[in-house]
């Protein structure tokens, strides 16, 4: 028995006609900005592997003028995804707490926190 | 009861989405903004002892695995979404380059 499912012929700019639409797209292509991120983060381990010269040749890499427009795009992208991402939890993950639910605001203020803390302990650690 | 690979997917994904979220930004000020501006440094002996250490060589590996594997599922949805089509080719594309960071990472950690 063959099956030929109808599939319906959409366009490939079916998100550009409205600002919602547009705003989820840009929502899931952060994930691209975060993969090129973390290649960047695989890459600058192997220069930590070969060792000082390496390493320095990346940070200079890293803060050439291509090196620091791409991370400020990468950037802007990575919060876009925090915050949306912090935004879409409680929908996605709603807690009850002894039968009542918890409000989507506390979930989202307590991400908010945790974002505030790990952001500073990376910082501390860095500086120190 | 039917079976599927979904939880396997998602769950590093969820994870990864939160990682992502709470670490990759202030690591993108760290190496694109303070560290080029000189206000931080990151000198070779300090990142060679954290990648050194078995803990930081979890945080790190954690960092770099999670997130890759959420941009590689999330991309992976997002191609289909953009008619590039589910198959074989946007599957092995995503969580193929995934799994060469996954593994890079890891190999690189080790060799540490």
């Amino acid at each position: 028995m063959s099956r030929r499912p109808y599939v319906r012929k959409v366009k490939r700019s079916w998100w550009l006609g409205q600002r919602r639409y547009v705003l989820y797209m840009v929502r899931e292509l952060t994930s691209l900005f975060v993969g090129l991120y973390c290649a960047v983060l695989v890459v600058g381990l192997f220069r930590l592997v070969q060792g000082r010269a390496a390493w320095d040749g990346f940070l200079a890499a890293l803060s050439s003028p291509a090196g620091v427009l791409f991370q400020l795009v990468c950037l802007a992208f990575a919060a876009y995804h925090s915050v949306t991402w912090f935004a879409l939890t409680p929908k996605a993950m709603p807690l009850a707490l002894r039968g009542e639910p918890v409000p989507a605001r506390a979930i989202v203020g307590m991400h908010y926190a945790a974002w505030a803390l790990v952001s500073l302990i990376v910082l501390v650690a860095a500086g120190t | 009861m039917a079976r599927s690979n979904k939880p396997i997917l998602w769950l590093p994904f969820a994870g990864g989405g939160l990682v992502a979220a709470l670490i990759i930004p202030v690591l993108i000020m760290i190496t694109g903004i303070l560290m080029p501006l000189g206000i931080l440094q990151l000198p070779y002996e300090k990142m060679a002892a954290f990648a050194h250490n078995p803990l930081g060589k979890l945080i790190l590996f954690g960092t770099v695995a999670l997130p890759a594997w959420h941009a590689a599922h999330r991309l992976r949805m997002t191609a289909h979404d953009l008619g590039l089509g589910g198959g074989a080719v946007v599957k092995a594309l995503c969580y193929g380059s995934a799994g060469v960071l996954i593994a890079a990472a890891a190999g690189a950690l080790l060799a540490i």
